[in-house]
């Protein structure tokens, strides 16, 4: 956790005020050249394009360049018109805005509850270590072979997809399509990205239990406090930071979310498990919608934007603390 | 303050009977546990047994069934790694992969050293706007980055494709979103460095980029590492920037290999079995050698 601990000094922090021993009038133009590659390739390919996306999120944007300046037109359409991007006609709400608030909430929810949980159990057993490998292995395999993992467990066909083959074999059932059927395609893509997540939950979760103090919790137990209490009065409260740490990761990740629809999906059936990220690329690149596809990617920073500040704050707040 | 996991786990108890009650009131724990850690593992045991059956065995029978007749097979192995698509993938991976770790370590380091121990003017400030540029998604980028390759190629090499033909353009890409963090990661690092070392460096005359190299560099290994570890496994499983900045064909690296061979073969599952594991090998590889630096990588890209 080391270097989630010390972004404590996002500004300054532990740097000193005073001159640097280095300062002389060379420092200036050496550090110039120190500076010059990575501050040229960030103008070049991240601020610039920032600005042009805005530019052109104003624009209808036919074949990726401006072409017609249309104000906020785009805009408009996105929350008003485009039903595959949000639908308040029908109940409940429908489209890739809603999509992402229903992973938002399962998604997020799931991994903090899982990691926890699991964080917790392990350290009470003697192969905590093989537990929390299995878990976190996951995180380490692209979303690609990810999706491509579950997409084999939920295959339709009973002799390929092992869910299917227990819901005939042993239930009687018949075989369901679970990424085919609009009511069950969500659920069954974000069981899977919990699965490939959670390890990051927990082995965050997993060292903050560790960090607090054993005494307390044995004069806890001395004082007669059941396992529940131990962890509802005394774990729980000390575990609030590290849990705002990963809520945060995951939120992002929600937003992000591109890879594993893609693979899955591709945003099916009848685009019912679209996201804000895969609707950037499928608008841009598919449907050469350049415009539509840049306001979709404005309201992503967005929606980012706020979630890092309070990352940052956080982190400098707590700078001050320690 | 720190506690070891042995601690935690109470003391065995004595007699027999109160074994067996402890016993019993762990059951529970257990129990979660195992249901947790098979939840885990079944789906990617699926997927590594099927990659070593025949491939008229996966259509007829399901890969649990394969337990009694144990009839395994590497030819799928055989198939995905000679066949010229997904093969040279694989190598395609490694070459997108190992240039766009370094470049953006060096470049990223060359910065970090500056903020951190050469004094210039608004040096904090240019620091906070480049640590304030890691709040930018990718796709705030992607179409205006294509097309400033797309008129680089043709203005300065006569060829609208010259960037995005070849692994130029995905190494620059992969670069640009990797800086910021990097001079965030690799900054914080270095201001821990002893103030009193790279003084006396100084005194003795050496200059600014011999610090850099001798001194610094040396000492920062543990970071560069947990850094590069993470961007190169961000870069190995990365789908959506090489779908839009890898043009050629020849070129694409295994995640987008995997994807086409998925959307026009349909259900291939002998092929597309064995091509995801070897897709995964290579993470699985740096994650089991490399246990310590990848956790605190992952950990450290929590920010990003």
């Amino acid at each position: 956790m080391s270097s989630t601990a010390a972004p404590g000094s996002v500004v300054g922090g532990a740097t000193p005020r005073r001159r640097l021993p280095g300062f002389t009038r060379r420092g200036g133009w050496q550090a110039t050249l120190f500076i010059a590659p990575a501050v040229i390739l960030l103008l070049g390919l991240l601020v610039y394009p920032v600005l042009w996306t805005i530019r052109l999120s104003f624009d209808t944007g036919r074949g990726l360049e401006p072409r017609k300046w249309v104000g906020l037109d785009n805009y408009q359409r996105l929350f008003t018109e485009d039903r595959r991007f949000l639908n308040l006609h029908e109940f409940p709400p429908q489209g890739a805005l809603v999509n992402n608030v229903l992973w938002l909430v399962l998604y997020t929810g799931l991994c903090l509850g899982l990691g926890l949980l699991i964080a917790v159990l392990a350290t009470r057993v003697r192969y905590e270590a093989i537990i929390k490998a299995i878990i976190f292995v996951p995180m380490a395999i692209s979303a690609v072979a990810v999706g491509l993992i579950w997409k084999f467990v939920y295959s339709p066909d009973p002799d390929t997809g092992i869910l299917n083959a227990i819901r005939t074999g042993i239930f009687g059932l018949d075989a369901l399509p679970y990424l085919g059927r609009e009511d069950t395609v969500n659920y069954s893509i974000i069981v899977a990205y919990v699965w490939a997540s959670a390890g990051f939950a927990m082995v965050v979760l997993s060292a903050a239990l560790k960090g607090i103090s054993q005494e307390i919790i044995e004069a806890a137990r001395t004082d007669g406090a059941n396992e529940w209490a131990i962890f509802r009065r005394i774990q729980l409260p000390l575990l609030a930071l590290p849990i705002s740490v990963v809520t945060v990761w995951l939120m992002i990740n929600v937003i992000k979310l591109f890879d594993i629809i893609y693979i899955m999906t591709l945003g099916g059936p009848n685009g019912k498990s679209q996201v804000i990220a895969y609707m950037m690329y499928d608008q841009t690149f598919q449907g050469g919608k350049g415009g539509y596809g840049s306001a979709i990617a404005v309201v992503m920073l967005l929606l980012i934007i706020p979630i890092m500040v309070f990352n940052i704050k956080r982190f400098r707040s707590q700078a001050i603390q320690g | 303050m720190t506690t070891q996991a042995a601690e935690l786990v109470r003391p065995k108890p004595a007699t027999l009977s109160a074994r067996i009650v402890a016993f019993i009131s762990r059951a529970p724990v257990h129990i979660v546990l195992i249901i947790v850690a098979l939840i885990w593992l079944v789906p990617s045991v699926g997927l590594l047994v099927t990659s070593f059956r025949p491939r008229p065995d996966i259509a007829s029978s399901g890969w649990w069934e394969t337990f009694s007749t144990l009839n395994f097979t590497i030819d799928n192995y055989d198939q995905v790694l000679s066949g010229a698509d997904m093969g040279s993938s694989f190598l395609n991976s490694l070459f997108i992969s190992i240039p766009a770790t370094l470049l953006p370590l060096f470049i990223g380091a060359l910065a970090a050293f500056a903020f951190s121990w050469i004094s210039f003017p608004f040096r904090d400030t240019i620091f906070l706007a480049i640590v304030a540029l890691m709040v930018v998604p990718i796709q705030m980028s992607l179409v205006p980055m294509l097309k400033l390759f797309q008129s680089l190629g043709a203005n300065f090499f006569g060829d609208r494709t010259f960037i995005t033909g070849s692994f130029g353009g995905i190494w620059l890409a992969h670069c640009a979103f990797a800086l910021p963090f990097c001079i965030f990661l690799l900054r914080n690092f270095f201001i821990t460095l002893p103030r009193d070392l790279i003084e006396a460096a100084r005194v003795d005359g050496a200059s600014n980029f011999r610090i850099f190299l001798r001194v610094v560099l040396p000492l920062s290994v543990p970071a560069l590492a947990s850094f590069a570890i993470f961007q190169f496994l961000w870069v190995w499983n990365d789908l959506l920037m090489s779908l839009v900045f890898v043009q050629e064909p020849n070129l694409l690296p295994m995640t987008v290999r995997i994807s086409q061979v998925q959307s026009t073969y349909g259900v291939e599952w002998h092929l597309l079995s064995a091509g995801s594991f070897v897709l995964m090998a290579v993470p699985l590889i740096v994650f089991f050698s490399l246990q310590r630096f990848f956790v605190q990588g992952l950990l450290a890209g929590s920010v990003k």
